[in-house]
């Protein structure tokens, strides 16, 4: 059974630009990934660690990430995911508009109730 | 190219995936184990946190997948599973599907060749036949000299040409060949629009009187004759003793219906006595339209033309009227009847047989209520249960479809074989017969339909049902009152629709039967027949010299061991009512009237040999020969309908010989000899002596002792010995050769196939019938525990089975017997001998059903009587 609506958290893409920028600092497998996104978001965000997975298929599947064999610190063979030139052109423009649009958003609920 | 290489490493990339989340599961057990958990704990809380590990892995590979054909694939795979664990179902379900759709098929693909595939000529919408018509025959050849000037006078046709059938011996180095010809005006291949692929057509001038001998070839005859040489252009062949040069090779798919197999086609460059004249109709026209004008306005002129010709040369009485219809018409307007029968035939089989697999997934969905109502509770939506029936229907449709085509293409190459080789002659469309592009396209489209009512069927049947109730265990309700009212009209029509096939079989059987019980007025048994062409220098000796030829051929064809009695004829009898005469009574006054009779030239021991009884007067002698006056023989017909109250032996009939008046002398009267097609009315006949008219070819009869067939190789050397340039053809039994005319041929047809439908229709319903009544009785096994245990009697529950079942019957019965009645009135041109609504027929049909659909619903009433009412309510 197909169900379109994935969860996405906060608006549509951000899970996908959070995963972008973490990578793009320092690829890394999955566990690694997971934990740093749970450490820096210090539980403001509720992210189901099994739900990187399908977000990570979608951005390998349109090329924004690959995959090579490495090591992880336990120096155990993992799988480490990178960003790769597109990524990265990805995620410069998108993080250009999300600065954008966070800026309105601050503006007018900053101004909205005056 | 990306996506198949998506597609192709889709794999890798699971595994990759299970993996990278196994990994990340570890990592995590690790981490946790270090903080001192224990493993079993850290295993439980690192997939709590993860989630649910199948879903999540389920979701990341749907990125890679395209969603709704995967889906199709897995209900594909359901279905297959489904389809496996009933193989009994599945099998009867494709098996019942592919004979009806093979059986439509089949015969669309003749009706496809005939009546839907344009003529092979250029433009064939514009050819007409342009002809006379009379009363007694619709299409009536046109006389040489009217031809020429309906050609010079019209102005509606851009060409009008004329095509008349011919005979020639071939000499070839084994002696003499009779070959099939046809003798055409100049412009005949290019009003067709057929051109030679090798040398040329007739030039202007070379069809005028007195021009040169000319032939061209069929593709056939080149092939076969001639080797294919491209060096055959030109050179001489010898036709009846004369030298004819090619002059060129015809289209392999060039075909003439008329001209049959035709391998020599020459110009009308020569003209008997006959067909100088006005009165001997021989020469069919046909005419391309002009552009822009119609059939009607060239009918309109042509109907002047006739009237003005008619006046200038006082032809009175005459009753022909110009008639021009379209080419097409001729061509296959004969075999239209038949093969619009059949076709409907083969569309009710096809209806039985989607009816009877449409109960069949009935009975089906029925018992899956269930898995339709765990299925709909676990989230399915209609509409994808609905695309589940509907990918079942369209499997099964496709399976059954393609055995179809299989059932069709042997169909079809069984039904080609069965039309005797002369007649395929004139069919030439039967070459057209085969799978192709039209045919599959029918064969898609019928499977199709057969998709949609099976999936349709499931479909209606789940939107009645409300899926929980179906959950709710065990089906209490009785039968639910959907699965009888369906499932039960179902069977009324399938019923009926048994009903109108069985009684157009036993119509058309009977037809068939009626018409070889036609009287004959001769003993056809032990007779056998052989066409023979005298060599020319013998005809070339006149009359008195083919006599002598004769007399010798039949006292040695006498003396052949096992022959009874010999006679010759111009033409053998139960063919067809061709060749005729319009002869008239001196001394009674003549104006012309319109005394149509067949004309019969026959040798003195025809008559006899054939066993025909004599009513007055005698037969003819070999004295009556060509030095003495002429004499005649008429029919009992030809004395009701000429010479009421008169005895007719003594008077005259007087006719037109090749332009010269001539009488023939009376001299007995025979009993009605069916001449003519099997299906016409005896026509009034005239027999006039071989040895007066001197014909050069005639058709040997030999009545033997034993076995016809046995006698023909013996025949056949025999005449060879007496002169090798002798012509003999067409050689085979007189039963034979009457069981093989068109009439006994589209019958016996007609007869065979809309029967074998019959045949498969009853064994469909009757199995269709039984299907449903059994499945009604396992419904109602409850209902009936509970009345047996209420006090209900065996014999009660019998009844109540076998009243169902009977109400059942005797309204299927009922619509079948009047929408018989009503298609049978279709196909009253097929009907011989019979009304549509014979009486024993179609009560002989119903006592047939109705006796079959009782034995069908015995066993099941059996059953319901014998159910063990503790069992029956325990068992749920």
């Amino acid at each position: 059974m197909v169900k379109k609506s994935e969860h996405r958290d906060l608006f549509p893409g951000a899970l996908e630009l959070m995963i972008l920028k973490s990578l793009n600092w320092k690829p890394m497998h999955g566990y690694a990934l997971a934990q740093r996104l749970k450490d820096i978001s210090e539980d403001y965000l509720q992210i189901e660690e099994g739900s990187l997975y399908p977000a990570l298929q979608r951005m390998l599947k349109t090329g924004w990430l690959e995959t090579e064999m490495g090591l992880s610190v336990r120096n155990r063979p993992v799988r480490i995911f990178k960003v790769t030139d597109a990524g990265r052109k990805h995620l410069e423009h998108e993080l250009a508009s999300v600065e954008k649009m966070f800026a309105g958003v601050t503006r007018v609920l900053a101004l909205a109730g005056q | 190219m990306g996506w198949l290489r998506q597609l192709l490493t889709r794999h890798r990339r699971y595994d990759e995936l299970s993996e990278s989340i196994r990994e990340h599961l570890e990592e995590k057990i690790a981490d946790l184990t270090d903080q001192g958990m224990a493993r079993e704990q850290a295993e439980q809380a690192a997939r709590r946190e993860f989630g649910n590990v199948t879903l999540i892995e389920e979701r990341s590979r749907e990125v890679w997948q395209w969603p709704t054909v995967e889906s199709i694939i897995a209900d594909l795979r359901y279905t297959f599973r489904q389809l496996r664990r009933a193989p009994g179902f599945a099998v009867t379900a494709i098996v019942v599907l592919a004979l009806g759709i093979g059986a439509s098929v089949a015969i669309f693909a003749f009706v496809d060749a005939a009546l839907l595939e344009p003529l092979p000529y250029a433009d064939p919408n514009r050819l007409m036949a342009v002809n006379e018509s009379s009363a007694e025959a619709p299409l009536w050849p046109l006389a040489y000299p009217d031809f020429v000037d309906w050609q010079r006078m019209n102005k509606s046709l851009s060409s009008l040409d004329v095509f008349a059938g011919a005979g020639y011996l071939l000499r070839t180095r084994d002696g003499a060949e009779p070959v099939t010809a046809g003798r055409v005006s100049g412009g005949f291949f290019r009003t067709l629009g057929v051109r030679p692929i090798l040398g040329r057509d007739f030039a202007a001038g070379e069809d005028r009187l007195g021009g040169p001998n000319l032939t061209l070839i069929s593709y056939g005859a080149w092939l076969h004759r001639f080797g294919g040489r491209k060096d055959i252009v030109g050179q001489t062949v010898s036709l009846d003793n004369t030298g004819y040069t090619i002059l060129g090779v015809l289209p392999p798919s060039f075909s003439f219906a008329l001209g049959g197999n035709a391998e020599f086609w020459v110009p009308i460059n020569t003209l008997s006595p006959h067909e100088q004249t006005r009165n001997f109709f021989n020469f069919f026209g046909i005419g391309r339209l002009r552009d822009g004008l119609s059939r009607q306005t060239a009918q309109a002129e042509m109907t002047a033309i006739e009237k003005q010709l008619q006046k200038q040369y006082s032809n009175q009485g005459r009753d022909l009227t110009a008639q021009v219809v379209p080419l097409t018409e001729v061509f296959v307007g004969n075999v239209r009847p038949i093969l619009l029968t059949l076709l409907g035939g083969a569309g009710l089989l096809l209806m039985i047989a989607c009816v009877n697999v449409a109960s069949l997934v009935l009975v089906r969905s029925e018992s899956r209520r269930r898995e339709v109502a765990v299925r709909g509770a676990l989230g399915a939506t209609r509409g994808r249960l609905a695309r589940q029936f509907a990918v079942e229907g369209l499997l099964m449709a496709a399976a059954g479809g393609l055995s179809g085509v299989l059932v069709a293409a042997a169909l079809m190459r069984l039904l080609s074989k069965l039309v005797p080789k002369d007649m395929a002659a004139n069919m030439p469309f039967l070459n057209g017969v085969n799978l192709n592009v039209h045919t599959a396209v029918f064969a898609c489209a019928v499977a199709l339909g057969s998709a949609l009512l099976l999936a349709g069927t499931s479909t209606a049947r789940l939107s009645f049902q409300k899926v929980r109730d179906g959950l709710a265990a065990g089906d209490r309700g009785a039968a639910s009152r959907l699965w009888q009212r369906l499932g039960a009209n179902l069977v009324v029509i399938e019923l009926a629709v048994v009903v109108v096939l069985m009684a157009g079989a036993g119509l058309l059987g009977k037809s068939f039967y009626r018409l070889l019980h036609v009287p004959l007025g001769f003993d056809p048994n032990q007779v056998t027949t052989t066409r023979v062409n005298a060599p020319e220098q013998v005809y070339k000796g006149g009359k008195a010299r083919m006599a002598e030829f004769s007399r010798e051929i039949v006292e040695r064809v006498k003396r052949l061991p096992g022959v009874e009695s010999v006679g010759m004829t111009s033409l053998i009898p139960a063919q067809c009512d061709c060749a005729t005469d319009r002869p008239h009574f001196p001394p009674r006054p003549y104006h012309g009237e319109h005394n149509e009779v067949d004309e019969r030239h026959v040798s003195p021991g025809y008559l006899p040999a054939l066993e025909a009884a004599l009513v007055r007067g005698r037969f003819f002698t070999e004295d009556d020969d060509g030095t003495k006056p002429g004499v005649a023989v008429i029919n009992e017909s030809l004395a009701r309908q000429f010479f009421p109250g008169e005895d007719p032996v003594g008077q005259k009939i007087a006719n037109d010989e090749g332009g010269r008046d001539t009488e023939w002398e009376i001299v007995g009267v025979v009993s009605d000899i069916h001449e003519g097609a099997l299906d016409a009315p005896v026509a009034p006949t005239e027999y006039f002596p071989l040895n007066q008219t001197g014909d050069n070819s005639f058709t040997l009869v030999v009545r033997t002792r034993q076995d016809a067939t046995a006698l023909l190789p013996e025949l056949v050397r025999m005449l060879h010995r007496i002169d090798s340039n002798l012509g003999v053809s067409d050689e085979g039994t007189l039963l034979a050769k009457i069981e093989g005319t068109q009439a006994a041929l589209l019958h016996r047809f007609a007869a065979w196939l809309i029967g074998g439908f019959a045949g498969v229709a009853l064994v469909l319903g009757v199995v269709g019938f039984y299907g449903v009544t059994a499945y009604s009785v396992s419904q109602r096994t409850r209902e009936i525990g509970v009345r047996m245990a209420l006090g209900a009697q065996r014999n009660a529950v019998y009844g109540l089975v076998m009243r169902q079942a009977g109400w059942l019957t005797v309204t299927g019965l009922a619509l079948g017997l009047a929408g018989a009645v009503g298609g049978a009135t279709l196909i009253r041109k097929m009907l011989f001998g019979v009304a549509a609504w014979d009486a024993a027929t179609l009560v002989a049909v119903a006592a047939v059903l109705g006796v079959a659909a009782m034995a069908a619903s015995f066993g099941p009433a059996r059953r319901a009587a014998s159910v063990d009412p503790v069992q029956a309510l325990r068992s749920e």
